[in-house]
């Protein structure tokens, strides 16, 4: 054993991976609603102030605190992240399950149908999807979902491949259980750890591509902070020597993402101890 | 009677690991397959639990002919046949505590209404007591679930029972009382037995008659 005074490499991880995911949880649950400040409070005296005590995180272009703003926009990018993850989870494992559990002609046209969305890039795809809506959080929510439910599908799919070929699922058979009855009493319990690590990942996933999104003007309106309107919105003043403005809510996509990725590592080592992970994306 | 006429069988594209073999179990009969690893013992006892369908031959169960496999075989076909596998590691969802494996097949057969009583009832035939059957796979002995597993092949009172290698991975004592308990089993009910193995001795003291399958149609391999 190490010394208990020192902490290894994977204790310090740990820590940080806990530590930073849920201060990101306080603050974005707590800030908004307990302190009152008003985001949008423009102040154009105050305009592009590098960071200082009374800001920061400095100021934008029109004189808003921009740490308030980045706490802004990351609510509104977890939300999407979270809402997305959850939602292109439940998709891909339904999708999984019935492509991994009936197999034979179902299962390949599953598998084409998947293959087929997947080979349009995903932001292009992205893309396409909020550009049938008016902007606004929900577009970029079900964008992020319906790209991202494919990898899901293939891993419920795989574990549920692995899982039928058990003896336990052969005895559930020759005890007298339905298809439906094995799927959802043997096969889906089986999947769902790895489902629920795919989740995990996926959040950072759809957290980067709500701010591709809205980077690009085509998602989140520019009025509402979100993390990549942030940069956007930044981006001008870059080229004036004005840092500030898109090192914060870069920061911001970073660290959070890091953290969040972090956890779904510790829980992958857990699923499978044998094969030591480092930080998965 | 439990019928095999010139069965076929084989795993994807390969060579076939069984070439027209018949057999025949009838009622109160205890049959013994032996034979060296891979020529097709385990599939064979797969095919009379109706889990893995011949590329060829007939298999009828009390003059019903068997038309479809796995799912497809009907619901009564599958139940009148109990089969044990050898790990009993993998032939126990790693979920379930052993008093659910064991009610599992009633459950899903829409009989759970009996699924208390029978269990307590089983639990008491094949030696586990009320404590071990509160407990998950990985809390008790490879050889405390195999009791389960049996049990859990008994739970619809089979007609005919297949035992893969039911007792090769378990010690003298255990093995003693499984058989014991099948035996107590079928002078009960005159169920059929077929008992695979690799081990004569246990087959000899165990069963009517021993067939034994030549070697490997294919080569084993690793």
């Amino acid at each position: 054993m190490a010394d208990p005074t020192t902490l290894s490499t994977r204790a310090v991880r740990r820590y940080a991976a806990f530590g930073v995911t849920a201060a990101v949880l306080l603050t974005v649950l707590l800030v908004p609603p307990l302190t009152g400040l008003d985001q949008q409070l423009v102040d154009l005296s105050q305009k592009l102030r590098p960071p200082s005590w009374a800001h920061p995180f400095g100021t934008d272009d029109v004189g808003r605190d921009l740490l308030l703003r980045c706490v802004y926009g990351l609510r509104v990018s977890l939300l999407v992240g979270v809402v997305a993850a959850l939602a292109a989870t439940v998709l891909g494992t339904a999708f999984g399950a019935l492509a991994g559990a009936l197999g034979g002609w179902t299962d390949r046209l599953l598998m084409r149908l998947v293959d087929a969305f997947a080979s349009v890039p995903h932001l292009l795809l992205g893309i396409f999807i909020v550009a049938m809506f008016r902007p606004g959080v929900w577009p970029v929510v079900m964008s992020v979902a319906l790209t991202h439910w494919l990898s899901t599908v293939r891993i419920v799919r795989a574990e549920i491949l692995s899982l039928r070929s058990r003896p336990y699922v052969d005895a559930a058979i020759s005890g007298g259980a339905s298809r439906w009855r094995v799927t959802v009493r043997h096969l889906l319990p089986g999947a769902l750890p790895q489902a629920g690590l795919a989740a995990v990942l996926m959040v950072p996933h759809a957290i980067w591509h709500e701010s591709a999104l809205s980077f690009l003007g085509l998602g989140i309106p520019t009025h509402q902070a979100s993390l990549g309107t942030l940069i956007q919105t930044g981006r001008g003043s870059l080229l004036t020597g004005d840092w500030w403005p898109t090192l914060f809510p870069g920061l911001f996509i970073i660290v959070p993402t890091l953290a969040i990725a972090g956890l779904a590592g510790l829980w992958r080592e857990r699923l499978n101890p044998r094969r030591r992970s480092e930080l998965m994306l | 009677m439990l019928e095999l006429r010139d069965i076929t069988a084989g795993y994807g594209p390969a060579a076939p690991v069984l070439e027209n073999v018949s057999l025949t179990i009838a009622p109160g009969e205890a049959v013994g397959l032996l034979g060296p690893s891979g020529c097709g013992k385990s599939t064979l006892a797969r095919i009379v639990a109706l889990l893995h369908p011949p590329r060829a031959g007939i298999v009828t169960v009390d003059g019903e002919r068997v038309r479809g496999w796995r799912h497809r075989a009907p619901r009564h076909l599958r139940t009148a046949i109990g089969i044990t596998f050898q790990q009993p590691r993998a032939a126990a969802d790693p979920r379930l505590r052993l008093a659910d494996t064991i009610a599992e097949p009633l459950r899903a057969c829409g009989l759970a209404a009996a699924a208390k009583d029978r269990t307590a009832e089983l639990a008491e035939a094949v030696g586990l007591t009320a404590e071990l059957l509160h407990r998950r796979p990985h809390e008790v002995s490879d050889g405390q679930l195999q009791r389960a597993c049996l049990a859990r092949a008994l739970v619809h009172e089979p007609r005919w029972l297949v035992c893969d290698e039911m007792t090769s991975m378990l010690d003298a004592s255990t093995t003693a009382a499984l058989v014991a308990t099948v035996e107590t089993y079928r002078d009960r009910t005159r169920a059929g037995l077929l008992a695979v193995s690799h081990d004569r001795d246990l087959l000899t003291r165990w069963c009517d008659r021993i067939i034994q399958l030549p070697p490997a149609l294919i080569a084993t391999s690793r």
